[in-house]
């Protein structure tokens, strides 16, 4: 009986396979009501409402304890005094360190983390996702002594609604061995040389968002090219950093996402320059390394960080008192002098170590950050300013073809 | 007996024995409920999310948030065959992983033979331990282990140091050695017990046959030892064709793993495409290993 009817079988069941797979992908495609598209809500202002947050501030805290823990994706080295902020609050803390901004997205997309600490580069664009929720800043009363530069910026504001609690700002520096390199720099020009003294001992952040220091450079050294912000560049001024680059690759010890991976380079001497986070700048230090860090004539770039809380947080109680912990006092001086940062609770000032520290992080210089320039997203419009500039998927794709 | 005894229906059987008689009747439902559930997982769990990376290569991203947009296009697959950073990249990939299978076919081959046809038993159990030993460590240790031993102030460089010789251990080369390490294990174990397979007649014939030892071991143990080298050469080759961690930690040149992990955040269709390449290339492999017989072997 088998063998007669074997043979309409199989093409009949592969047909029907394929029918099926056809069904699924076509079920699966063109869901374009959706509105995935950048910046068209037509929502009114989006709530800071989210499942299971307290209404009060002592609501918040009974709920708190009640969720136990709270999870976080951060750059390395932000969390800090959490032992205290446990017995506070009952919140147990558990961190994953992010490389790269695009890191932290893809991080936060998981839903397995209640927060992140964003950089600009990312925190646009978790809000245009939809991904972070805004906060009621009733409900986090450190954030009333915030340096008021800091707050409703376009990185951690959307429609003059406040996303998260400001973390504190920092320059990308420009870090050496001093007893490899000679003499000592002042300018990112040593890196960008192609007849560098120093090829193959360089150190370079692996992410696209380097493009932007490409075209600080080249705001310096090519001011006929116009380039005003580096993160906003028309075609020519793109081409132009994406070559400077190309010249540059070839000379790359290393790409380094991951900070531990660099500050171990460096205590090697396999890489001898580079570009970095003051955080590695003092763990060498720390561990007796001759390393200096600068800000270059050039200026640098740089991030102001905002704790953003995920619009579906699991523990959106702990949540809210770790974002009002990180910007009190006691967490803003532990952060600021560990990572090497300035803090944006000025009365953090009195707390570190180092009574000059503020001065030293120019925490309330403004002119200082003139020429840092924060990490922040591209965008088609060139941020408003009219004229049509590369977006973030062009420079993704020209950093993959610059690495080679 | 009375008619109405004859009339009563024969006691119903148990639930078991019936379904024990249908299974019985009915072979192929019995086969079919046994499989049901790792079928199922491999069609749903491993397939279906195959068949959904190979759906994500042809849909779109937004290109300011990175998010994928269910759209249908092309436009990956364009740009895969436009860049030419895709091919030098595929095809850097593909070379080393043909010159890690080489390596390791050549380091294997003796220490399996040893194994195989010389040591006493209990030096051969030993071996398969020590060369299972590796496995135990997590991957991550190895690499970073070679990390440090590649390293300008490492042990490599510490040796070569008195001869005024110096080794970039951060290179093509330094990540050669690193792959051959990691998969050596996957070549051993199936050229061992291949050439274990050999019956010893074979070997007592040739002798007779006036073979001398070499032309013994190039005429006869090669070719019957030949599928499971190619059976170990396709762990080796395809578990370099996708590695992205050790490719990380030792150059800084991408790999077709590298890439992927990349853009998986920022551009997820383009990754999902560009892995239809290790994908195709291991088919094609795979069928060359089977016309050589390699599947036997495993």
């Amino acid at each position: 009986m088998s063998k007669r009817h074997k043979g309409w079988l199989r093409p009949a069941a592969l047909a029907a396979l394929l029918i099926a797979l056809a069904f699924a992908a076509a079920s699966c495609g063109g869901d374009d009501d959706e509105g995935d598209a950048a910046g068209t809500t037509t929502e009114a202002k989006a709530s800071t409402a989210i499942a299971g947050l307290g209404t009060t501030l002592d609501e918040i805290k009974q709920m708190a304890r009640e969720e136990g823990r709270v999870s976080l994706v951060q750059w390395a080295g932000y969390a800090q005094l959490t032992k205290e902020f446990t017995q506070e609050t009952g919140c147990a803390v558990s961190t994953k360190d992010g490389t790269t901004s695009d890191d932290m997205i893809s991080l936060i997309g998981t839903g397995e983390y209640d927060g992140v600490s964003a950089s600009g580069n990312a925190s646009v664009r978790l809000m245009e996702r939809g991904d972070v929720a805004p906060v009621n800043t009733d409900l986090i009363p450190n954030y009333a002594d915030v340096q008021e530069g800091i707050k409703n910026k376009d990185y951690n504001s959307k429609d003059g609604q406040p996303y998260g609690a400001p973390h504190g700002r920092g320059p990308n520096l420009l870090a050496w061995r001093t007893d490899a390199v000679t003499p000592a720099p002042d300018s990112w020009g040593v890196i960008w040389d192609t007849s560098t003294p120093y090829k193959g001992k360089i150190s370079i952040y692996d992410d696209s968002i380097f493009i932007a220091d490409a075209a600080l450079y080249l705001k310096a050294t090519k001011p006929e090219l116009g380039i005003d912000n580096p993160y906003q560049l028309n075609e020519e001024q793109f081409q132009a950093s994406i070559d400077l680059l190309k010249g540059l690759a070839p000379n790359v010890g290393e790409w380094w996402a991951d900070y531990a991976k660099q500050i171990q380079s460096f205590a090697n001497k396999d890489v001898v320059i580079g570009t970095t986070w003051p955080y590695q700048v003092n763990t060498l230090t720390a561990d007796k390394k001759p390393v200096k860090g600068i800000k270059p004539t050039e200026g640098t770039t740089g991030w102001s960080d905002t704790w953003m809380i995920y619009s579906k947080a699991k523990h959106p109680n702990c949540m809210y008192l770790w974002m009002n912990h990180m910007i009190s006092p006691a967490a803003q001086a532990a952060v600021a002098e560990s990572f090497g940062e300035a803090p944006v609770n000025l009365k953090a000032c009195a707390l570190t170590k180092n009574k000059n520290h503020c001065d030293e992080f120019h925490a309330s210089d403004e002119s200082w950050w003139s020429d840092v320039y924060y990490w922040t997203t591209p965008t088609a419009d060139c941020g408003g300013e009219g004229g049509t500039c590369k977006t973030q998927e062009d420079w993704v794709n020209a950093w993959t073809e610059i690495r080679g | 007996m009375t008619s109405a005894e004859y009339a009563k229906p024969p006691p119903r059987e148990s639930l078991g024995r019936r379904l024990s008689t249908f299974f019985y009747r009915h072979p192929w439902v019995g086969l079919a409920v046994l499989l049901a559930a790792p079928l199922g997982w491999l069609l749903a769990g491993y397939l279906g999310s195959l068949f959904v990376l190979l759906l994500a290569s042809l849909w779109d991203t937004n290109p300011f948030t990175s998010e994928v947009v269910h759209d249908y296009t092309l436009d990956n697959f364009r740009r895969l065959f436009e860049e030419e950073v895709y091919r030098e990249v595929a095809w850097r990939t593909i070379k080393m992983a043909a010159f890690v299978t080489i390596a390791d076919a050549v380091l294997a081959f003796p220490i399996a033979y040893y194994m195989a046809r010389v040591a006493s038993p209990r030096m051969r159990n030993l071996l398969v331990v020590a060369v299972l030993m590796p496995l135990w460590v997590s991957y991550l240790i190895k690499a970073y282990a070679w990390r440090t031993i590649l390293s300008d102030s490492g042990v490599v460089n510490w040796m070569l140091e008195p001869f005024g010789l110096s080794f970039d251990g951060y290179s093509s080369i330094g990540l050669w050695l690193v792959f051959t390490y990691l998969w050596l294990p996957f070549m051993i174990l199936p050229v061992y017990a291949g050439l274990e397979r050999i019956p010893h007649s074979m070997f007592e014939a040739s002798a007779d046959l006036g073979g001398r030892s070499l032309r013994t071991f190039v005429r006869v143990t090669l070719p019957l030892a030949f599928p499971a080298v190619v059976a170990g050469s396709i762990f080796t080759f395809s578990l370099t064709l996708g590695d992205y961690i050790a490719p990380d930690l030792i150059t800084s040149q991408q790999f077709i793993g590298t890439v992927i992990y990349d853009q998986r955040g920022t551009n997820l269709p383009v990754a999902a495409a560009f892995t239809l390449v290790p994908i195709g290339v291991m088919i094609v492999y795979l069928l060359v290993a089977r016309r050589l017989k390699a599947f036997e072997a495993l």
